[in-house]
């Protein structure tokens, strides 16, 4: 999908959405060690499949960096949710996205709340939300 | 996991993380949605290619069949202003008044605001004076930024009028101080090509300075036969559609090619080639081009064949263009830039090349040029920069495969010639992304699945190969290979196999299973699989046949076209099944039939496991 010039070779910057969309879940820093794994020496802007092949498959056997299940991504929010009420406003879930953790951009932060809050109550009841987003993932 | 700030950071962490992993796996499948909907749109193209001139034919041919005035009467009419039709006083449209003025130019845009249609007789007046117009310009245009701020440059639109009308709004109605240029396929596709076409050559009237159309590749009557353009005139004019339509394909070809602003930037519709020669295309006589698809250089054999009581041959029709001018003119209006060095042929569209940095470079160096403007592509976000900012795709309709699919957008080119860029979308309703990023997913793997079963006994013998003891099941390599080697839409196979079929519990592929939720009322099996397989090219020529627009052809027609269909296909259908087929779809036994009824038992559909 992403060997746009048909030489078995992907431009670096899609290398994070290939490895999550084969299933792995890694942070951003564990990305980052992977992706050390199969760059050049000299950093060509490209990755190489016949590097990136042994690498991904020894991730893939080792079965590192797996999918987040529902309740666990639950509790996190539920985490967060400091008084308990079900629910956290727009400002909390921006101020958690991007100062705490590997904060988000402003277009990720921007996209996550085009999805996650509830127009009429300007809060994000992260129980629907959860899943919702499961259910649009199968 | 627990109190505190540690416990927040580590939350934090985890949500930033799946949804990371979310995003990553919304866009692999955007991707490839957008990938299919493209690969399915270009292979459409070709097999458009090949049927061109069997499409010619039928309708060269039905012209001197079913009408008294031969080909001579035709060119005749042509030229007279159709003062002779009347616009009857029930009619509440926009009247137009020539020499046009900026209130006609306002009076049309309202009026097609209101979902109003002009009437046949200011239409055919409008394309006259078009026509009229065009003539006096040269193949390639020239144009200068020095007298306004920007020019507004516009890619494909194809009949979608809402993106036009949001590009009037957002960037000012064409003006003296206010120009654009179109950058061709305004036609086709969407609902309202004639109104868009009537608008740009309105204001190309009032304003001839300062509104600029390049021809495009589906400014041709043999693409708007099947893409659509055709069958919107056919229904929105009737009895005048024939008179409109001929004198469209005139005003098509004097459409200029190709336009240079300031000598630096060349805008064509579609690309370039290594052989592209802007000298030899500024010189030769574009309006003996009638029709692009026609390629007069390729005289296949002979075709022969019984047809309504004559003999009738199907020649490759000869047209009046040399080679070299074919090719010169269908390398800009169908190329497409590729990232690897070198010019090879366009197979996927069938027309044009696929032309690299490096020759984008020797072209802009030769002719002293900066930049190279084109269409002809959808892109995701409306446009594309290419070969180091030497290309730049402007492509104005926005959701042009599925509601959602893509954003368009125009430029806008200072004096400095630094290209702005702005881009929009058109949206009819309000779904949340993750919804609306489902539904274009569905509905092109919808498309996908149709085109799987079109082919269904050829995919069946090429799974079988792998499958020599009928177990139902092979690897997903293999699958992949099988299905490429028929469907040659060159998609990531294993990627979608989830999607489009069943798998075992191992792996493997259950191979038939990809056949399963398709339902068709079945009359003969195989006979049902071709003819679904080839019911937009019945349409087309359903469409020519039916000449009152009746809806309906007699059946001794139906018959004998589909055998001369038949024969140029080389398909392998008897006389017997044929003869069946007609008359169970004469329901009432009167001799003719309903072609849309004929359509609708074809139409597909979708078992509930979607």
């Amino acid at each position: 999908v992403f060997d746009h010039e048909c030489n078995k070779t992907v431009d670096v910057r899609e290398i994070g959405t290939i490895i999550r969309s084969l299933g792995c879940c890694p942070s951003e820093g564990e990305l980052h060690d992977m992706l050390a794994e199969v760059e050049e020496e000299e950093p060509t802007g490209y990755i190489r499949l016949e590097k990136f092949l042994p690498m991904m498959t020894k991730v893939l056997m080792e079965r590192r960096y797996r999918p987040i299940p529902e309740d666990v991504l639950l509790r996190a929010f539920e985490v967060l949710d400091a008084n308990k009420c079900g629910h956290l406003t727009k400002e909390e879930l921006v101020k958690y996205m991007t100062e705490e953790g590997e904060p988000f951009t402003q277009e990720e932060m921007e996209e996550m709340l085009s999805a996650a809050v509830d127009p009429e109550t300007n809060t994000v009841r992260y129980r629907d939300y959860i899943t919702m987003m499961v259910v649009d993932e199968n | 996991e627990g109190c505190g700030y540690l416990g927040s950071i580590k939350a934090a962490i985890l949500i930033q993380r799946w949804y990371r992993c979310y995003m990553a796996r919304l866009e692999m499948r955007r991707q490839y949605a957008l990938s299919i909907f493209q690969s399915i749109e270009y292979a459409e193209e070709q097999a458009q290619l090949q049927l061109s001139s069997f499409f010619t034919f039928m309708l060269d041919h039905f012209t001197h069949l079913n009408e008294t005035d031969t080909g001579k009467d035709k060119k005749k009419f042509n030229m007279k202003i159709p003062r002779t039709i009347e616009v009857p006083d029930s009619y509440h449209g926009p009247r137009l008044s020539f020499p046009l003025t900026v209130a006609d130019t306002n009076s049309l845009l309202h009026a097609f605001k209101d979902q109003q249609h002009l009437h046949a007789r200011y239409v055919l007046q409008l394309l006259h004076e078009t026509k009229k117009l065009l003539k006096q310009m040269p193949n390639i245009i020239h144009l200068s930024t020095s007298y306004s701020k920007e020019i507004t440059i516009c890619g494909d639109l194809h009949g979608k009028l809402d993106d036009l009308l949001l590009i009037f709004y957002k960037n000012g109605l064409p003006s003296e101080e206010n120009p654009y240029l179109f950058n061709g396929d305004f036609v086709d596709r969407g609902e309202n090509s004639i109104e868009i076409l009537i608008i740009l050559f309105a204001f190309l009237l009032v304003y001839p300075n300062h509104l600029h159309l390049n021809r495009g590749n589906h400014e041709d009557h043999i693409m708007n036969l099947r893409y659509g353009f055709t069958k919107e005139v056919m229904k929105k004019y009737r009895s005048h559609s024939k008179k409109i339509l001929n004198l469209l394909q005139d005003v098509y070809s004097w459409l200029p090619l190709a336009t240079v602003i300031d000598s630096k930037v060349l805008i064509v519709h579609g690309g370039i080639s290594d052989t592209t020669d802007l000298d030899f295309l500024n010189l030769f006589k574009r309006n003996k081009h009638m029709c692009l698809l026609h390629d007069g250089v390729n005289s296949g054999p002979l075709l022969e064949a019984q047809y309504l009581e004559s003999n009738v041959r199907m020649p490759s029709v000869p047209s009046e263009l040399t080679a070299k001018e074919w090719k010169q003119v269908v390398d800009i209006l169908w190329s497409d830039p590729k990232n690897q060095n070198g010019c090879t042929p366009n197979k996927v569209r069938g027309g044009g090349c696929y032309f690299g940095p490096d020759v984008t470079a020797r072209l802009l160096k030769r002719y002293n040029l900066k930049m190279l403007i084109r269409s002809h592509e959808c892109k995701q976000e409306g446009y594309e920069i290419s070969h180091d900012g030497q290309v730049i795709t402007i492509f104005s309709a926005s959701n042009y495969y599925e509601d959602g699919s893509n954003r368009g957008a125009y430029l806008k080119l200072n004096p400095d010639l630094i290209p702005r860029f702005v881009q929009y979308q058109v949206s009819k309703c309000t779904r949340k992304q993750t919804l609306h990023q489902r539904y274009i997913e569905w509905s092109a793997l919808k498309s996908l699945r149709e085109k799987l079963y079109s082919r269904r006994s050829e995919l069946i013998a090429a799974f079988r190969q792998y499958d020599p003891n009928y177990t139902g099941r092979i690897s997903a390599t293999e699958w992949a290979s099988a299905v490429e080697s028929v469907l040659h839409l060159d998609l990531p196979w294993r990627t979608l196999r989830s999607r489009l079929v069943q798998l075992a519990p191992d792996g493997s592929v259950e191979y038939l299973s990809c056949f399963n939720d398709l339902e068709i009322e079945p009359v003969q099996p195989a006979l049902v699989e071709t003819l679904y397989r080839y019911r937009t090219d019945l349409e087309i020529i359903f469409n020519i046949i039916d000449k009152d627009h009746s809806g309906l052809i007699s059946i001794e027609e139906f018959r004998q076209t589909w055998k001369l269909f038949n024969s140029h296909l080389k398909i392998d259908i008897d006389d017997e099944s044929i003869d069946n087929l007609a008359r169970s779809i004469d329901f009432n036994k009167d001799g003719s039939i309903d072609f849309n009824e004929f359509l609708e038992a074809f139409h597909v559909k979708e078992g509930t496991a979607w």
